[in-house]
């Protein structure tokens, strides 16, 4: 071959920022967090910290209440170990539980297609009970609309919920103190590859089954331990969302070990299969918590105890450099960074 | 995953280690041609744990980088017609056009789909007669087979209204291309071993000999890795240049010769442009004209798109390993992977977005 030049070529003209909305917007990532901040909080009203928690604290004379909502837009609607209903309910559960509240009643709307069966909406609305029941939560109101087929993918529901903070009780994303031990209270990324099997059909040999479950009564048990100072639910945008916006609202940062993270192997081998991070896989049946460093040992015991903590484990500590990052010890001895999903998750070509 | 675990054995990994520190007496740039493995090394840590006499310096083996910007810019104008499904693997959909992407394309109506296999698509063309459905077909050689097969099977099911959109790419071109330029600076390559699992490593030994450059077929898990830094840098110590297999478990000398015959049946060598890069000779494949009528440029009025690249990123310097991504001053300011200014930002085996997601603190320290 003749000798090549390559100068002179150079690569392309930057894309410009999205005009419309596009579905990574609502994967729980980089584009979420940046619909959030550009658009929904300068019009909505201005930014506070615990804007960006799990639910909101609003004071009524003198007592604390946690305030929610959420929309569950899941596909299939039925999945391996859950459905949209138990999801709805267990969503909203989670998100009060996360800011240390005791969750008290939840409504929910419908927004149902035209051609829906009934015996699909009778089997959601028993799961969504059942759920309930499980919580210790009632449905206190709800709200049907229905729209022309096409207008919607079968069954959308939203769910907002009330919650009452015990006095003392402060967590919050903004409180990871240096020393904190990072504990998961199971494994990684269960709920995103079950329902990405189940939409896909990706014929795993393995029946993963979702995590979907309501977290409030672990989150008592660890209260009742010791000192909790974070907690999230790490849903869309999986583990490595949840901690870099810890990281970021308490400018902390954070290590964690690669070889503590618990999975499932049939986890672990989809994503390598995939391409994909388990760490940015939506989990909707686990939380992580930053826990005083001396309680650390006896939160992790009362997790263990409970029904949605067996499989606890922890996995990182907050360090002494006042500085919002998240990094890896690899299980070879590397360190890398840790970075929120930055939009909707892409198998890889090759 | 007993069968990953043991090619990231931390024992071996440093036992690998100090044994490339004891051999390695001077500085060497290495590329690793393919972007999987450049975030193999990035994902472990890898990278830092070398030598520093080792510089790391990456290629354009990442599919969705070197796509050249008119054929996505062909991309976007065939989806965007009402009568097309247009298909693809799902990395495509986020790379920049010239003016949007295929994912702004499907949030104004269009109907993108990401498969995980070109045999989805051509489904997707039986289930639909009404539409044209067309496939995005990309990649270097490890894609290239099923790109091949879905073609020859939307023949013998006499399929009408399937197309594939073609840009695919080979390495061995582009190897000698970096070699042959008068600013290279690779003095050894860890060849991709995928790649060769398809096309073997037959077309290495010349290119070797020709360039006196040593050729490491090299797996992509940290012990595989190790094993061909360790064979490439007693290759430049002892001053040879040998093609030379480290990952056996997976690649032959003739390579998949079933699946070579595949390509063959499908395609001819063609001249290709590469992102970043610009035209190589014969560093391509196209549809043979037995198979024009499954040419999606042929079925579409795409002949007249032209595009041309601007001057704001170095990614052509990056995808020869001239640069790091390190030392591009947009990278991780205006460069981020929700503003690329380059493929390399945008793709999962990008090399910038490698650096992106697993090192970008080394900017702000």
């Amino acid at each position: 071959m003749n000798e090549f030049d390559f100068e002179g070529y150079t690569c392309p003209v930057p894309l410009r920022p999205n005009e419309t909305v596009i579905l990574g917007h609502g994967s729980g990532g980089t584009l979420s967090r940046d619909l959030l901040r550009r658009l929904f909080l300068p019009e909505l009203g201005k930014a506070a910290p615990r804007a960006l928690d799990d639910s909101a604290v609003v004071e009524i004379d003198g007592q604390r209440f946690a305030l929610t909502t959420d929309s569950h837009v899941v596909s299939p609607l039925f999945f391996p170990g859950g459905d949209i209903g138990r999801l709805a309910i267990c969503g909203t559960v989670n998100d009060l539980a996360m800011v240390g509240a005791k969750p008290i009643a939840l409504t929910c709307g419908f927004v149902l297609e035209e051609g829906l069966p009934f015996e699909t909406l009778q089997r959601v609305a028993a799961s969504m009970q059942a759920a309930a029941q499980e919580a210790g939560v009632y449905i206190a109101a709800g709200d049907t609309k229905v729209v022309q087929k096409g207008g919607a993918d079968q069954l959308f529901i939203n769910t907002s919920g009330i919650g009452k903070i015990a006095d003392g009780v402060n967590i919050s994303g903004a409180n990871a103190k240096e020393g904190d031990v990072v504990i998961v209270s199971g494994t990684i990324g269960d709920h995103g590859i079950a329902v990405l099997s189940a939409r896909e059909d990706l014929g795993f040999e393995t029946m993963l089954e979702s995590d979907v479950a309501p977290l409030n009564h672990l989150v008592e048990a660890m209260l009742a331990a010791g000192e909790v100072h974070v907690l999230r639910d790490p849903t869309r945008g999986g583990l490595a969302t949840s901690l870099v916006e810890i990281s970021e609202q308490s400018n902390v940062t954070i290590e964690i070990e690669e070889q503590t993270l618990p999975f499932k192997p049939a986890v672990k081998a989809a994503c390598e299969m995939l391409g994909f991070d388990p760490l940015w896989i939506a989990n909707e049946g686990k939380l992580v918590a930053f826990v005083k460093e001396s309680d650390a040992e006896k939160v992790l015991d009362a997790m263990k105890k409970t029904k949605y903590g067996g499989g606890a484990a922890m996995i990182g500590k907050v360090m002494g450099v006042r500085k919002s990052q998240v990094r890896l010890k690899t299980a070879i001895g590397g360190t890398r960074l840790v970075d929120m999903l930055p939009g909707e998750m892409l198998p890889r070509i090759c | 995953m007993k069968y990953l675990d043991e090619y990231r054995n931390p024992g071996k990994v440093k036992t690998l280690l100090r044994e490339i520190a004891s051999i390695t007496t001077r500085n060497w740039v290495i590329m690793e041609i393919c972007g999987g493995q450049t975030h193999a090394f990035l994902h472990h840590g890898l990278d830092a744990m070398l030598p520093p006499q080792i510089e790391l310096v990456h290629g354009p083996g990442c599919p969705v980088c070197v796509t050249p910007l008119e054929q996505i810019d062909k991309a976007i104008a065939i989806a965007s017609r009402p009568d097309v499904i247009f298909t693809s693997y799902g990395d495509m959909l986020r790379v920049p056009g010239s003016t949007k992407d295929l994912f702004s394309v499907r949030a104004g109506g269009g109907d993108v789909h990401v498969v995980y296999s070109p045999l989805e698509a051509v489904q997707t063309a039986e289930g639909n007669p009404d539409k044209q459905v067309v496939f995005f077909a990309i990649g270097f050689e490890t894609t290239a087979p099923a790109n091949a097969m879905a073609v020859l099977q939307a023949r013998n099911k006499h399929i009408k209204n399937f197309s594939v959109l073609v840009s695919h790419v080979r390495v061995p071109p582009a190897m000698e291309a970096i070699l042959g330029s008068k600013s290279n600076r690779v003095q050894g390559f860890l060849a991709a071993g995928h790649v060769c699992a398809v096309m073997g490593f037959h077309e290495y030994p010349p290119i070797a000999e020709k360039y006196h450059v040593p050729i490491v077929v090299t797996g992509f898990e940290p012990i595989d890795l190790l094993n061909g830094m360790v064979s490439a840098v007693k290759q430049l110590e002892a001053g040879r240049a040998e093609a030379e297999n480290q990952y056996q478990r997976a690649v032959k000398f003739e390579g998949n010769e079933s699946a070579q015959r595949t390509i063959r049946s499908v395609f001819e060598s063609v001249d290709r442009k590469w992102r970043g890069i610009g035209i190589i000779p014969q560093s391509g494949w196209g549809l043979n004209p037995d198979f024009a009528e499954f040419d999606a440029e042929n079925r579409f009025d795409v002949g007249n798109i032209f595009t041309q690249e601007s001057p704001l990123c170095i990614a052509g310097e990056i995808l020869q390993g001239l640069k790091r991504p390190l030392q591009c001053a947009a990278f991780g300011r205006q460069c981020t992977q929700q503003t690329p200014l380059g493929a390399p930002m945008v793709s999962a085996e990008g090399a910038c977005a490698a650096y992106y997601k697993y090192h970008r603190d080394v900017v702000y320290e």
